[in-house]
């Protein structure tokens, strides 16, 4: 084996303070990043969750619609235009509003109505952790989270409470459908969403779209915008990407996660490169031995990238223990911050690039190293 | 004794701009040749550094012509100058410029893995090499668990195990009492005699003057005289004659 690895990993560990300070730098930066990013994606997941879980192909929404919660409403007879166009299977269509929560003890907070049919394709509860989704077919009944037990004062199924003076039953509970806003989601059928938030019965939030099978999707869908001028018809994944483009850049929330990501990478780049300028300074001497007896420029830049990656994965294996305390700790909250297994591998990559770019200050200074200093030392 | 495994023929360095510049060598010429070991000293100031600079492929002269093993470097860029010495050239130093972190044994091997020398056969070269300066028993050893002296041996191992024809010494018992300085002045003569090595050492010492096949002294940038071991025993003869027949001379007026 090559002694540079060797000579890396000793010149580091050859005094210890500065690889705390190293590695404090490295994590610092990573766990910064990390808790951005993990915020950012569970953001995006939160913002997109009812997209995600809805059966369409297609979605049918009111023109100017910037993302899901967008309270625009549809007439009924656009639903059947749709269904007189070539390629389409089904188009159900979606409630959803605010509406009034009165608790037991008689207070009132807001919640999201999301209404569907239950006998249909739409959008019924998923991950439900008592009762069942069909039970909402049952005239008065409603979905709810155990996220918002507290809030809602409801905290098993048979419950009651009442949306805008109606009184509704809990009959079935879900299990991590989390609002961003703070505001609880509510299932219920159509028909009752439509009582609860007021709607008129020809109306509809959204038309959920299936396509025969076969059938070319991006062909149905422009077939549809020529048919119905006065709607827009998005791809699910068109909707989802202006869903979250309004949410994370419209409102700069993203952007502020993003700043603060950029932020960490900044700061952790400088203190890595400090730190890495100094111990190759200290080491300067023994860089102009290595010089002197006839190592390459090459040698010489890969003891020190050794340096910069051995300090990257020191540095990644105590952020990333750090980043699953804190994926652990708020994995109950209202904005839980998640790690996937390809951001993983993205912050082992952008930790290695970042002390490998570190490395470049301390990589010029032994490129200008004068040979003939070891006679003078 | 074989021909010159290094030379500077005619070699002036300037060093420095405007009211800094020094005229270091004023057209020094110097060739080491295998086999023989060659002082060479001179007053602080003198240029010898410079020389042994140039002559170790570490500085460019202003004007001259420097020859390693018969060919001239005068084009060679950084990279190419750094391969010269790691195939052809030891370096001895005076602060012996170890690595604290590394032991003897990969102090040695160090000189072997920058030419990238197959680690299993570097280690043996590495182990004969500090086996013949007398450190067998010390390969494991960190620096600082060595004397000066014997810090002095890993250097010369060092400069001995990638086969370099020619070692440059740079003051290597400055900093070493006269037993050690000694021992080392016996490793280098060693060096030069039985394994046919071209041996520089600079020095001020002139306590290692007996281990010279040649002397060469310079001063204020130029090579001022040389004389050869035979010369010296030839003079201390001479000497010694006079010496009698004054002691004969002064019996017989008595």
């Amino acid at each position: 084996m090559s002694l540079a690895p060797k000579l890396a990993f000793r010149n580091l560990f050859h005094d210890r303070l500065r690889l705390i300070a190293t590695v404090i730098g490295i994590v610092f930066s990573i766990v910064l990043v990390t808790v951005q990013m993990g915020l950012y994606v569970s953001f995006e997941r939160m913002v997109t969750v009812m997209i995600d879980h809805a059966d369409a192909d297609l979605w049918i929404v009111p023109r100017g619609t910037k993302c899901f919660e967008d309270p625009s409403m549809l007439d009924e007879r656009e639903r059947f235009r749709a269904l007189a166009v070539d390629g389409v299977a089904s188009a159900v269509p979606l409630v959803i509003g605010f509406a009034q929560w009165r608790t037991p003890s008689g207070g009132n907070t807001p919640i999201f109505m999301i209404g569907s049919d239950p006998r249909g394709d739409g959008l019924a509860p998923w991950d439900v952790i008592e009762g069942t989704a069909q039970s909402l077919n049952n005239p008065g009944t409603v979905a709810i989270d155990r996220f918002y037990f507290d809030r809602l004062e409801t905290t098993r199924v048979g419950d009651y409470a009442e949306i805008g003076d109606q009184r509704v039953q809990v009959t079935a509970i879900t299990n991590g459908i989390r609002s961003f806003t703070t505001t609880p989601y509510v299932f219920a059928s159509i028909d009752r969403a439509r009582a609860y938030t007021s709607t008129a019965a020809n109306k509809a939030s959204y038309f959920l779209v299936r396509v025969t099978p076969g059938a070319n999707l991006i062909q149905v869908r422009d077939r549809l915008r020529a048919q119905m001028p006065d709607t827009e018809v998005l791809t699910t994944a068109e909707f989802r990407e202006r869903s979250a483009d309004f949410w994370l850049f419209g409102t700069g929330a993203g952007a502020a996660l993003f700043a603060g990501a950029v932020l960490g990478l900044i700061v952790g780049t400088v203190i890595v490169a400090q730190t890495l300028y100094s111990s190759t300074k200290d080491h300067l001497n023994e860089f102009a031995t290595l010089r002197a007896i006839g190592s390459s420029g090459r040698y010489i830049h890969k003891v020190i990238i050794f340096q910069a990656l051995l300090s990257a994965l020191i540095g990644f294996c105590l952020a990333a223990t750090i980043g699953w305390i804190v994926v652990l700790a708020t994995a109950d909250t209202a904005l839980p911050v998640v790690i996937t297994p390809l951001m993983t591998v993205a912050l082992l990559v952008l930790t290695v690039l970042m002390c490998v770019i570190s490395a470049i200050a301390a990589i010029m200074k032994v490129t200008r190293i004068d040979p003939a200093m070891v006679f003078t030392r | 004794m074989t021909g010159p495994v290094i030379e500077a023929i005619d070699t002036v360095k300037i060093l420095g701009d405007g009211a800094a510049r020094v005229h270091a060598l004023k057209g020094v010429s110097l060739a080491v040749t295998g086999g023989e070991l060659t002082l060479l000293m001179g007053p602080s100031g003198s240029g010898k550094t410079t020389l042994l600079s140039i002559l170790g492929c570490m500085l460019t002269p202003t004007s001259g012509v420097v020859r390693v093993d018969g060919q001239p470097i005068a084009d060679a860029d950084p990279e190419e100058l750094a391969k010269i010495r790691r195939e052809r050239i030891g370096f001895v130093f005076q602060s012996y410029h170890l690595f604290p972190t590394l032991t003897a044994l990969d102090n040695v091997r160090l000189a072997l893995d920058v030419r990238g020398e197959n680690s299993q056969r570097a280690a043996q070269k590495s182990k004969e090499a500090l086996a013949m300066v007398g450190l067998a028993l010390k390969m494991g050893s960190y620096p600082r668990e060595l004397s000066g002296g014997e810090q002095q041996r890993v250097a010369i191992a060092r400069a001995i195990v990638g086969s370099a024809s020619v070692l440059l010494a740079d003051e290597p018992t400055a900093a070493l009492d006269s037993e050690n300085g000694h021992a080392i002045m016996t490793v280098l003569a060693e060096i030069a005699r039985d394994r046919g090595r071209g041996v520089l050492v600079v020095t001020h010492d002139p306590r290692i003057v007996p281990f010279a096949d040649r002397i060469v002294r310079i001063e204020d940038g130029k090579i001022i005289g040389e004389e050869r071991a035979s010369d010296r025993k030839d003079e201390s003869a001479a000497a010694h004659k006079n010496d009698a027949a004054d002691h004969k001379g002064k019996k017989r007026k008595s």
